[in-house]
């Protein structure tokens, strides 16, 4: 599912509330801006904030032959996204997990979302080195990604 | 689901490093960056202030471990005795431990799943050496995972008093605190109440008033009459917080006029109120 992914961008920090997902976010509606065919990857199992941050909390993800369908954002289909905040029954519940549950998802949503063709596959993570950050470059070493993007503020 | 519980053996052992009379706050968020830890220091700080109160400041984000450097202890190490870990003292009367004293540099990441961290805050509460305590406050780090389940589980042979949960007025930090409520309903852990931080920004030169993260959809404020939680304080942004932090200092310290240090401590005292007329509610049930 990800053979048709030509650059793939993990954008990380070791804190919290820095501005990943924002990056993520503005990145990829530049790169869309720019002729692009962009997809993101929210892996934050815990504070997905992606779907909000491009209107499609309201959105539901469905499967298809080849997998999972992801949430396509615009009239034109221009943004394809995949987070948990689309498999959850309410906005508020919350995702209790430990790690090994955590990194099973994780691993379906590299390998078993139908991306289709892409330019950039953008992977939005949650703060820290631990779990998610471990199944997620595991999962993506076989398809070799383009490298991470570190965002700080100046404190 | 019913709070997870810890086996018996392991819950008497606990309970005797952690003794009864003892209260204990635990600092969450489901969002990171909001300022748990900043909190976290200054509650604790604000609890010291009173000599005869011993207070104990446990920072259990294994990743991220920010209390060492915002309590000026960056570089210390922990000690072993016959009695267990050392905490390391920032007064006689206040107590820290973290990983970050553990690390060999600061830079070190921590790269664990979730069964190692775990096995590390247990090793916090068994082995450290805490003696006795009037108030524990547990900085933890953002999320619903690991972590948390494993205070909630490791101290529930004990009592914590209830979380202290902080978001900044923002939807998109309200929408994973609602997530941290429905999480603290789901283990049965109180919640003492809710704190905005970065609410508002008044300009030391002109006065006039920004709100640099807008409450678009009514701020903790909304969000707290929706879920029946308490509204404990909002503290507005004081780029002095920032600097008291990154520089190891008590910002109630150095800042003793600021309009963020008269909300802390109002907040800190409502705290103080909560826990201890939690204490002798239950102690009239006895």
């Amino acid at each position: 599912n990800l053979l048709g992914v030509r650059h793939i961008l993990l954008v990380l920090s070791g804190k919290g509330g820095v501005g990943k997902s924002t990056i993520c976010t503005e990145l990829a509606l530049a790169l869309w801006h720019g002729g692009h065919r962009v997809g993101i990857l929210d892996v934050d199992l815990c504070g997905p904030s992606i779907p909000r941050m491009l209107r499609v909390q309201d959105r539901a993800v469905h499967q298809c032959d080849s997998g999972w369908v992801p949430v396509f954002v615009g009239q034109d289909r221009g943004i394809a996204l995949m987070s948990i905040g689309f498999l959850l029954e309410r906005p508020d519940d919350a995702v209790v997990w430990r790690g090994p549950k955590k990194n099973a998802l994780i691993k379906q949503f590299v390998t078993d979302v139908a991306w289709g063709d892409l330019d950039f596959l953008i992977v939005d993570t949650p703060p820290g080195t631990s779990d998610e950050h471990i199944s997620t470059v595991e999962a993506l070493r076989h398809y070799k990604p383009l490298g991470a993007i570190l965002v700080t503020t100046p404190q | 689901a019913d709070a997870p519980v810890s086996p018996p053996a392991e819950a008497a052992e606990l309970r005797a490093r952690l003794r009864a009379g003892r209260h204990t706050v635990l600092v969450l968020s489901g969002k990171g960056g909001v300022g748990k830890s900043t909190f976290s220091a200054t509650l604790a700080h604000g609890l010291a202030a009173d000599e005869d109160k011993q207070v104990a400041l446990l920072d259990i984000d294994i990743c991220g471990p920010s209390i060492p450097k915002m309590m000026g202890l960056e570089g210390e190490q922990v000690h072993q005795s016959g009695s267990g870990w050392s905490p390391v003292y920032v007064e006689e009367n206040l107590g820290v431990m973290s990983v970050g004293f553990l690390l060999s540099s600061p830079d070190d990441a921590v790269i664990w799943r979730g069964p190692k961290k775990n096995g590390l805050i247990k090793q916090f509460l068994r082995d450290v050496d805490w003696g006795e305590i009037d108030y524990l406050i547990v900085d933890t780090p953002p999320g619903t995972s690991d972590e948390h389940l494993s205070i909630v589980q490791y101290l529930s042979a004990t009592h914590i008093d209830g979380a202290v949960i902080v978001t900044t007025p923002q939807e998109i930090s309200l929408q994973d605190v609602r997530k941290e409520i429905n999480f603290c309903h789901k283990v049965k852990l109180p919640i003492i109440g809710v704190v905005e931080n970065m609410s508002g920004f008044v300009c030391p030169k002109c006065k006039k008033e920004s709100q640099i993260f807008p409450p678009t959809t009514g701020g903790a404020e909304k969000m707290c009459q929706n879920l029946n939680v308490s509204l404990l304080g909002k503290v507005p942004l004081d780029p002095q917080i920032g600097k008291s932090c990154d520089r190891g200092q008590s910002f109630l310290s150095e800042a003793p006029e600021s309009p963020a240090t008269l909300s802390y401590r109002n907040i800190i005292q409502r705290i103080q109120e909560y826990c201890e007329q939690r204490h002798s509610r239950e102690e009239k049930s006895i």
